[in-house]
């Protein structure tokens, strides 16, 4: 086998040494009963050729060749060769949790960078090495609040992303917290008279996404004022990276919740992303995860360690922060690569790209008969439209000219079973929208 | 240096400020296509009060010199494609190379999880024939590839226990924990809402079955145990602890971190398991890559299968694949999308090139492990003598008598060009030095790293200063991990004058 390095000479040797006969003598602690006596029924063994050819099959049964508008938390974007290649050099990629700093420095102070990157990018003080992904950071950050102000009620925005929501709920369950939802306006933005009506002095900690999940911008200076006037925490989720070169960070949140996979991390069926949680320099304690922290060595020169363990599982056991211990460590370093490569200017073009895309992309299907946008709030490259017929009719016709619609929001929401988001990136040329807006025309003409 | 390195020697590593001491204005390292739609004024799309308008010390470099910074941040790491990194409980085994090409391909890195699902059938695929293979190596009933990582799996696992329980009449209250198991453990299970209660191991640092009789009540919901251990032996007891939890009405559930000691050798729900994780950044070789993304499947006993994750993967009577949401006793979603797909994707890749062959993977690893156990026994202290499985844990008890502790010898076996194993844990050895070598080392990678821990415990009795005060061939020394902690600074911030000018 390729992967093994022992020739059978050797594990004979190997063997002597130890004062065993045989390899099977070497598993007479597993009593016998336990032992497996017949090979594991399972495919292969197959060459490096086959493996490629077994996934190019796999692949070639996905969505090739089909022209996808779908964002919705996984966003379509740019990404440079250049990211990929510092990702696959073994010293990044075959390396473990970097514990023992002076053989770990390049991870370090990685994670370093990634930690000030999200800082300037979210107007926050601190930021982890990373979560598992939004909807977990979401939740966690959650669970943060419930620490730091000792309350158990937290007011969730129904425009968050229906999965985070899910998420947060199946953690929630079995703490205690209660757990309600405040609706959405005309203009899609959370109604600010609920949560006005709703908040008060046990609320824990009060949830928006901004761009929320229409794509609709929220005004969290406005929700923060709200929030904190009971002295609750504001929670923030943003899980369109890009829209921060463009949109004022959220710096008036206590808690901010950031998926990063748009910054160089393909879709890949949902994952592996990377989520974040940045706060306030006074809430890091009761921050979860994993940080990387400056310091020095007996010479005087500067290096970095993982720091503040004293949060942590391997150290708190069951009085820890978090259960997390392997975090996106690689995936937080493809989304410094990738910030780093962009750059100030790079990532303020990126944005406003997003914006002319899905600006242009909208008043293309506005003129289209029985078409309207669903929300008058400001939007970044996402929105949602309201169609005359449910979703899912349409795009059945929309997938005859290999494009995949507007994802239907009624399985989230009942009450909008015909209404559908449309995300629009740099990725799409202008040729595409136009194509997307032709054969919505088309399908919506024919008679029902 | 002495003349008995032979692995290590000094490379040229250069210096490296921080990205953001790069940086100037006016460059960048990426460019976009022309915009070619009308272009916006934002100003006006968003209303001025949602601008950003500060960007104080945001980089501003060229593409070269992003690969040349990072290029040179990665060579002050050590990999396990440089040598071996014999960290006990972490399995840092070989990374195939064919596992990341695959996951770049296009139609499968490129696949968006909302697209339709007729349209994803390849990845349904990918997902449906890496649970079959993870029941057949565990011999469990059902299974869910949600969780990111295995604490995650973990929560899923108790969640799933905590479920049937109440489906039952009662979720109970205590989650029963040996006090060699990895902190996550206790961590989760108070996060599932459980408290937690510690039983000791016994005399050989095998679970005390009779502790666990006397413990186990009406109160008690689950045992949560590593098996193999943390100290890399097999519980031996573990069916009959299996019997006293059900008898009870409780639950047994694995921690699957060493399950790189059994694939192909025996399958824990032949042993009485309900409910386990896999770390398929373990056993099943995806890389660590510097602290993840890993993937911590859970699989399950019959019984357990109606409370799984959403969505659950099922096969059509077409024949087609589909994601069903649409189950009643579900625990909830534990993470958005479909989990770290990418991840799964090398995990099939890896089973797939050793098909029914992994059991060498297994019988190689544990060779290595009592390989290394038979030429170190002489100089190091063996705490518990049960037979070693994957891992070996020795103890610093013969070097303390010198002032040397395991974080020492630890960090004197850098200078030989190692990665130090594991120190100071499972909490039941004090001092431990806990090693794993995996399947992955040649017998000349043993060897070297055999003669360097010997020259360690020569040096510890002959010049104990060298080795307390090691590494000496890293380009930093040991680091102030207290002033890290007490004064901690966790970003950079641009000098007061250049934010003035930003």
């Amino acid at each position: 086998m390729r992967y093994l390095p022992k020739s059978p000479a050797e594990r004979q040797e190997m063997l002597r040494a130890i004062g065993a006969r045989g390899m099977e003598e070497l598993f007479t602690s597993i009593p016998a009963a336990h032992r497996l006596d017949r090979p594991l029924r399972l495919p292969g063994p197959l060459s490096e050729m086959e493996i490629i050819d077994y996934f190019r099959a796999r692949a070639a049964e996905n969505s090739r060749g089909y022209t996808s508008f779908l964002g919705a938390g996984v966003y379509q974007h740019l990404r440079s060769v250049v990211t990929d290649a510092i990702l696959q050099r073994g010293e990044f990629l075959t390396s473990y949790t970097p514990y023992q700093a002076e053989i770990s420095q390049g991870t370090l102070q990685a994670i370093f960078e990634f930690q000030t990157l999200m800082c300037q990018l979210t107007g926050q003080e601190v930021a982890n090495a990373s979560m598992w992904d939004g909807s977990t950071a979401l939740t966690e950050a959650v669970l943060m609040a419930e620490r730091l102000t000792g309350r158990q009620r937290v007011l969730v925005a129904r425009s968050l992303h229906p999965e985070y929501r899910q998420v947060l709920a199946t953690y929630a369950h079995n703490l205690g917290l209660q757990v309600e939802e405040i609706g959405f306006s005309a203009s899609g933005q959370l109604d600010a008279a609920a949560l006005r009506a709703a908040v008060s002095p046990t609320t824990a900690a009060v949830v928006v996404q901004s761009p929320n999940f229409f794509g609709v911008v929220e005004e969290v200076a406005l929700l923060a004022e709200l929030t904190h006037a009971r002295e609750a925490l504001l929670v923030v989720a943003v899980t369109e990276g890009v829209s921060l070169g463009l949109l004022r960070p959220p710096a008036e949140a206590d808690i901010v919740a950031l998926e990063g996979q748009s910054f160089g991390l393909p879709p890949s069926y949902g994952g592996p992303f990377v989520g974040v949680i940045a706060t306030r320099e006074k809430f890091v304690r009761q921050m979860p995860g994993r940080l990387a922290g400056q310091t020095t060595d007996q010479h005087g020169r500067r290096g970095f360690v993982l720091t503040l363990a004293t949060r942590e599982q391997h150290i708190r056991r069951e009085k820890a922060t978090s259960n997390i211990c392997t975090n996106q460590a690689l995936c937080a370093l493809a989304a410094a690569v990738h910030l780093c490569l962009l750059g100030k200017a790079g990532l303020q073009e990126l944005a406003q790209q997003n914006l002319a895309k899905a600006r242009f992309a909208a008043a293309e299907l506005e003129k289209i008969p029985g078409v309207r946008r669903a929300f008058s709030g400001p939007t970044f490259n996402e929105f949602a439209i309201e169609l005359p017929r449910a979703v899912k009719l349409v795009n059945a016709e929309l997938r005859k000219d290999k494009i995949i619609g507007p994802l239907p929001l009624g399985g989230f929401y009942p009450e909008l079973s015909k209404h559908g988001l449309v995300c629009v990136t740099e990725t799409s040329p202008r040729a595409d929208i136009e194509r997307l807006a032709a054969s919505l025309r088309r399908a919506l003409a024919l008679p029902q | 240096m002495t003349e008995k390195i032979k692995k290590a020697g000094r490379h040229v590593s250069q210096n490296e400020g921080l990205i953001f001491e790069k940086s100037a204005a006016g460059k960048r390292g990426m460019e976009l296509p022309p915009l070619d739609v009308p272009a916006v004024d934002a100003r006006q799309a968003l209303g001025a009060a949602h601008l950003r308008e500060a960007w104080s010390g945001f980089p501003e470099v060229s593409e070269i010199e992003v690969i040349r910074h990072f290029t040179r941040l990665s060579t002050w790491n050590y990999a396990i494609d440089l040598g071996m990194y014999p960290l006990g409980s972490c399995t840092m085994k070989y990374n195939p190379r064919v596992n990341e090409f695959v996951a770049r391909l296009e139609g499968i890195a490129t696949e968006h999880p909302y697209q339709p699902q007729e349209l994803s059938q390849g990845c349904l695929k990918i997902l449906q024939v890496l649970q079959q293979c993870l029941l057949e190596i565990t011999g469990m009933d059902a299974i869910t590839l949600q969780p990111a990582a295995g604490a995650q799996g973990e929560l899923t696992g108790l969640l799933l226990i905590r479920a049937y329980l109440e489906s039952q009449g009662n979720p109970r209250k205590k989650v029963l924990i040996p006090d060699s198991a990895h902190g996550t453990n206790p961590a989760t299970a108070t996060i599932a809402g459980y408290q937690v209660e510690n039983i000791r191991s016994d005399a050989r640092g095998q679970m005390d079955v009779e502790r666990l009789r006397s413990l186990v009540n009406g109160d008690v919901a689950a045992l949560m145990v590593t098996n193999p251990s943390t100290i890399g032996v097999f519980e031996q007891r573990i069916a009959e602890a299996a019997e006293i939890l059900h008898a009870a009405g409780a639950l047994l559930y694995m921690d699957g971190a060493n399950m790189n000691a059994l694939a192909g050798v025996a399958r824990p729900g032949d042993f009485g398991v309900d409910v386990m994780h896999l770390n398929l950044h373990k056993t099943f070789s995806t890389p660590h890559g510097g602290g993840g993304p890993g993937a911590g499947p859970v699989m399950v006993k019959k019984i357990l299968e109606p409370f799984l994750p959403v969505p659950v993967l099922v096969e059509k009577a077409d024949g087609s694949l589909a994601l069903d949401t649409n189950r009643a006793h579900s625990i909830g979603r534990v993470r958005a999308f479909c989990g770290n797909f990418g991840v799964l994707v090398r995990a099939l890749a890896y089973t797939l090139a050793y098909g029914p062959g992994i059991r060498q993977a297994t019988e190689d690893a544990v060779l290595n492990a009592n390989y290394i156990r038979a030429r170190l026994t002489d100089l190091y202290e063996l705490p518990y003598t049960l037979p070693s499985m994957h891992e070996v844990v020795f103890s610093d008890a013969r070097q303390k008598k010198f002032g040397v502790s395991t974080i020492d010898i630890a960090k004197r076996l850098i200078d030989y060009g190692f990665h130090p194993y594991t120190t100071a844990f499972p909490l039941i050895v004090p001092g431990a030095l806990m090693i794993e070598p995996t399947e992955s080392e040649s017998k000349e990678e043993c060897d070297l790293f055999i003669e360097a821990m010997r020259a360690i415990a020569e040096e510890a009795s002959s010049n104990p200063e060298l080795v307390k005060t090691a590494p000496h061939a890293t380009r930093v020394g040991r680091l102030d991990e207290v002033t890290a902690a007490r004064k901690p600074i966790l970003r950079w911030k641009p000098q007061a004058s250049s934010e003035a000018a930003d």
